[in-house]
């Protein structure tokens, strides 16, 4: 199986178990757990291929430009990292199957396990750091809902939050490392970084990359200082932390710094800065786990403690202690999910997790008490079991390193805190499971139904058997993923039991002891422990959001004080400033081209649009008048189109033109009709002295322009050349919409539509609203016409109808070779139509109109889609038009082309998002009784009796 | 003629944004509307000025036709522009019918001058 669908076949089922959730709960369950098991399926048939040493590639260059290519590879490591996180996802989604309960939505919960896990292999299988740290990302985005995932819980989102702060601004440090990396190498492909270790070692920017991309690694894997988020995440759902925090999410920092071990590991920067964090958050997170009482709490820190311990490995940098690190990698990860889900199946049975309230559950839990027994034993490091094994080579390995000189330090410190773990695994075992039968449990306590033990009971039998087995079942997947991180030869090793009576075997069987010591002193202990006082990280890190959250928004509130006129007139100085610079400080060479006679027709056209806008801006209270003048403004500028050889300009212009002014006339219908003086006369003297300088500025630039000829050739020869030979039609400008950049018109259909969109929901949130109340009680603030609905406009505007409609086809039909085309035709239909609203109101056009102008829209863009769409199956690029000639024997020859359908799709988007726009801002207007039977106020067709009878009645009829 | 097509984009650009500069919306539309004549007509004349040149292309004659892109490009801008005035106009109602002020400016004191 490709890579490329290994990684995707997550993604891919995101949406299944989320539909298939109304085909019942197992449905869903079972809908990802096929994805996960095909994309399981898919890693294994490669995996005799990786565990003889070959490396398997599947490479796409996306964005060669940016060094962006959805390169993937599948190494040792990369089997062993992607087969935990599906196999163990597998396992989980077998078990939050029946863990989570009825209310919880099940089919969001699968959705996200699904994109994180894909996110996950996406960042194990990526050859590109560019694509890797996108996964990276979403790692933290898909966590980040995992863990808030009981949105009803504070202590859930809080968690979910603080994981996401934690690990979001770690991915950011990441970020800048990695393009560090990748800049010293020259590529941002892993495998060709991997092979530049004297580059990247001896480069001055070594030390900022390492530190950076560590800063990622330490948050993710919850490295002391940062171990503080763990924790707080522990407020999932057990499935999620026994998936997050055992073998995924934790580990991606691991296997960050495996992946660049290679290239970073083996100077003292790197020895001092990993092994040194890595041993202070062993020792740290395995002495507070001894005194915590929340199960998952205790899992949690103990998660931390072995992070530290796999941290420290990977620092020591030797070739040894990678292969200890990537054996306890495999160990802690089988472990400590059987671990966390027996505290799940402990706190659904028991309906609590504290230590304290529990105790005797062996004789009610036996199953569950087994199952947490040999994963806790291994964790301790019991031998035979796999977790000593590992342990034992991490002995071994700090007894092997000197630390700043002494020998002693590491295997100390290493000591005592095998010594805390082997004390709280013991803890787990004795104040859970032993002791005499309590009878104030909160519920019940029994096993679970199988769908619960099976996921666990899997790994416990693993941990046996790789305890026991360990070089048949696992040897050759670590010695094909050591081989991976340490980038080459590996000295020989067995995994083996025995390793003779060596210091290593003394320190496991000390610390043991002392572990049961340790227990037995609990009491005593915890009494000094909670005496003693110590930083509250968590109330650290909320006392510093809380502060950068106060220092943000006195910022924001300083600066963004909602005085809109002042930003505008600093953005419009700002701009001048910056124009005045460039104006001042650079040379302008000579005009080029020659400046053309301007006969009367223009300077009359510049006459009327000077003064047209002179007046406007000193006319503009009058808010009527203006509304005229621009009007003024808008014919002029369209007729300037026309004459400046622009016919398709000067059509849409002025058909923009009639929309936007009956747009401006219903806004005006509920605005204040004038405009008061609210400015100063100085502060009107200033703007308009800082309005004339833009005004000069951009006069003089286009000037400046149109009497130079082109710097650099332009591309429009090419368009002309080609827009009959290779689009078809005569009418370039149409065929660059429809052919040549006929992407940028589909994506402005789409804006298009969404804008009418905007207004339409603007207009029910409004219309939803006490506002509702007010339009329906408004009284009309200015004299209103006794006829509201002329019989003359009526008339007129139901024989322009057919006329306009007739036009509007005919303009789109000959749009391809003649001005014309989509937009110029649906501005015109819509102008037809809203003719109707005008003249008979708005209740008696919408009753007779059958289309839902969203789906209007919806159906023009969807056509454009369509046909460009077509032409892929003619084997070229999205939106290439093809066209033909034809002849029906009375008809002369004609010719049709696809893009005809395109421009269609833009003529139905264009009339459904001005009709919608207009028809929202008239329902405004609606009031109670404005729906008339009759087209009119006069009827025509009544046919009164000759003599009234009833003066009373004739009244009434009258009404 | 190019003087008079600069002077004329010159004049809209100064009326666009002495408008756009007032305190209430209605005044800040016209000048965006102003704005928009002279921001398009100033992309149109980047394709430089010619007059009986459509480019429309002639298969009798061999003609001079002007620079079709520009045109094509203001062609969308012009629709586009529509559908921002649309957009505008209609947060200016609804933020005048929701607070019957069509101020444009939120501060304490309103009034004051910014």
């Amino acid at each position: 199986m490709s890579l490329f669908l290994i990684v995707a076949l997550p993604f891919l089922g995101v949406v299944f178990p989320a539909l298939l959730v109304r085909a019942g709960r197992d449905a869903s369950a079972s809908a990802a757990g096929t994805a996960t098991l095909l994309a399981l399926i898919g890693l294994l048939l490669h995996a005799p291929a990786v565990l003889r040493g070959e490396v398997i590639t599947a490479r796409i260059d996306w964005l060669p430009n940016l060094g962006l290519n959805a390169n993937f590879f599948l190494d040792g490591l990369g089997l062993l990292f992607a087969g935990l996180i599906l196999g163990i996802g597998l396992l989980i989604i077998l078990y939050a199957r029946y863990y989570l309960s009825r209310e919880d939505p099940m089919g969001q919960f699968y959705a996200y396990l699904l994109l994180f896990q894909g996110a996950m292999v996406g960042i194990v299988l990526s050859d590109n750091i560019l694509l890797l740290l996108v996964f990276w990302e979403l790692t933290s985005l898909s966590s980040f809902l995992l863990i808030g995932y009981w949105k009803h819980l504070p202590e859930g989102r809080q968690g979910a939050r603080m994981a996401l702060a934690v690990t979001g601004s770690g991915g950011l440090a990441m970020i800048g490392g990695m393009l560090i990396l990748g800049s010293i190498a020259g590529s941002y492909d892993l495998t060709e970084i991997l092979r530049n270790k004297e580059a990247i070692q001896a480069s001055p920017l070594y030390l900022p990359a390492l530190i950076l991309i560590l800063l990622g690694c330490f948050t993710k894997s919850a490295q002391f200082p940062f171990h503080f988020w763990l924790p707080h995440a522990m407020a999932a759902p057990t499935p999620v932390s026994a998936y997050l925090h055992s073998a995924t999410m934790v580990k991606a920092g691991l296997f960050m710094m495996a992946r660049v071990w290679p290239v970073l590991a083996g100077t003292p920067e790197w020895f001092y800065i990993v092994a040194t964090t890595g041993l202070a958050t062993m020792l740290i997170g395995a002495v507070i786990a001894l005194f915590k009482d929340d199960l998952k709490a205790l899992l949690a820190f103990s998660t931390v403690s072995n992070l530290g311990l796999i941290t420290m490995l990977l620092g020591f940098g030797t070739k040894m202690a990678a292969i200890a690190a990537v054996f306890h990698i495999i160990n802690h990860a089988v472990y400590k999910a059987a671990l966390f889900m027996t505290a799940g199946i402990v706190d659904h049975e028991a309906h609590t997790r504290d230590i304290k309230r529990l105790g005797g559950l062996r004789h009610l839990m036996p199953l569950t008490f087994t199952i947490a027994t040999i994963a806790a034993l291994s964790m301790a490091g019991l031998p035979t079991l796999n977790g000593f094994l590992s342990k034992e080579m991490m002995l071994a390995e700090a007894l092997d390193t000197t630390w700043n000189g002494s020998r002693l330090v590491l295997p100390a410190i290493a000591g005592l805190a095998a010594a805390f773990t082997a004390a709280y695994s013991f803890r787990y075992i004795a104040h859970v499971f032993l002791g005499p039968k309590r009878h104030d449990y909160p519920a019940s306590p029994h096993d679970p139904g199988p769908g619960l033990w099976l996921a666990p009971m899997f790994l416990a039998v693993l941990v046996v058997a790789i305890g026991l087995f360990s070089q048949a079942l696992v040897g050759p997947l670590v010695k094909a993923a050591s081989y991976a991180v340490t980038g080459g030869d590996l000295p020989e090793f067995k995994l083996k039991i025995w390793h003779g009576f060596n210091t290593a075997l003394f320190l496991s069987f000390g610390a043991l002891l002392t572990g049961l010591a340790l227990l037995r002193l609990h009491g005593g202990l915890e009494r000094g422990w909670n005496a003693m006082p110590r930083p509250e990280a968590k109330t650290i890190f909320d006392a510093l959001l809380r502060w950068i959250a106060e220092l943000s928004r006195t910022v924001t509130d300083r600066l963004h004080d909602g005085a809109i006129s002042r930003y505008a007139m600093i953005f419009v100085v700002f701009t001048l400033l910056l124009a005045g610079y460039g104006y001042f400080s650079g040379t302008i060479g000579l005009p080029t081209r020659d400046v053309q006679d301007a006969p009367i027709l223009p300077i009359i056209a510049w006459f009327c649009l000077i003064a047209a806008t002179a007046l406007l801006t000193f006319l503009h209270r009058n808010r009527q008048l203006a509304l005229v003048l621009i009007g003024v403004v808008g014919l002029t500028v369209s007729m300037s189109f026309n004459y400046l050889s622009a016919p398709d300009l000067a059509m849409t212009q002025i058909s923009v033109e009639v929309v936007t002014i009956i747009l401006l006339l219903l806004c005006l219908n509920f605005l204040p009709k004038g405009t008061p003086v609210d400015s100063s006369l100085g502060i009107r003297v200033r703007d308009g002295v800082i309005a004339g300088a833009a005004g000069l500025g951009t006069a003089g630039l286009v000037y400046a322009l149109m009497v130079r000829d082109f710097a650099f050739p332009t591309i429009s020869e090419y368009h002309l050349a080609n827009s009959k030979t290779g689009g078809g039609g005569t009418n370039v400008v149409n065929v660059i919409l429809v052919d040549f950049r006929g992407f940028d018109t589909f994506g402005e259909i789409i804006v298009l539509g969404i804008a009418a969109l905007v207004i339409f929901s603007l207009t029910e949130a409004l219309l939803s609203t006490r506002v509702r109340a007010y339009l329906l009680n408004r009284k009309p603030d200015w004299p209103q016409s006794g006829d509201a609905h002329p019989l003359m406009m009526v008339v007129a505007t139901r024989v322009m109808m057919p006329i306009a409609l007739m036009v509007a086809t005919y303009i789109f039909l000959r749009g391809h070779n003649l001005p014309g085309g989509g937009f110029i035709a649906g501005l015109i239909a819509s102008i037809a139509y809203v003719m109707q609203y005008m003249a008979s109101g708005f209740g008696w056009a919408a009753e007779r109109q059958h289309f839902y102008y969203h789906g209007i829209i919806g159906s023009g863009v969807l056509i454009a889609a369509i046909t460009g769409i077509g032409a892929w199956f003619n084997g070229v690029p999205f939106l290439t038009s093809d066209f033909g000639y034809f002849q029906i024997p009375p008809l002369e020859e004609f010719e049709l082309a696809t893009a005809m359908f395109f421009d269609l799709g833009v003529f139905l988007a264009v009339v459904g998002a001005v009709l919608l726009a207009l028809e929202s801002l008239s329902r405004l207007a609606w009031q109670p009784g404005m729906v008339t039977e009759h087209a009119m106020d006069i009827n025509p067709a009544r046919d009164d009796p000759p003599e009234a009878e009833d003066p009373a009645q004739t009244a009434v009829k009258e009404d | 003629m190019e003087l008079l097509l600069a002077t004329a984009v010159g004049v809209l650009t100064a009326s666009g944004i002495y408008l756009i500069l007032r305190k209430r919306t209605f005044p800040v539309i016209l000048g965006l509307s102003q704005l928009t004549y002279a921001v398009n007509v100033f992309l149109f004349a980047s394709g430089r000025l010619a007059v009986n040149a459509p480019p429309v292309l002639n298969k009798y004659a061999d003609v001079a036709y002007t620079d079709p892109l520009p045109q094509a490009l203001v062609l969308t801008a012009i629709v586009i522009s529509f559908g921002m005035t649309a957009v505008i106009v209609m947060l200016a109602l609804a933020a005048y019918l929701s607070s019957r002020s069509d101020r444009i400016d939120m501060g304490p004191a309103p009034g004051d001058d910014a």
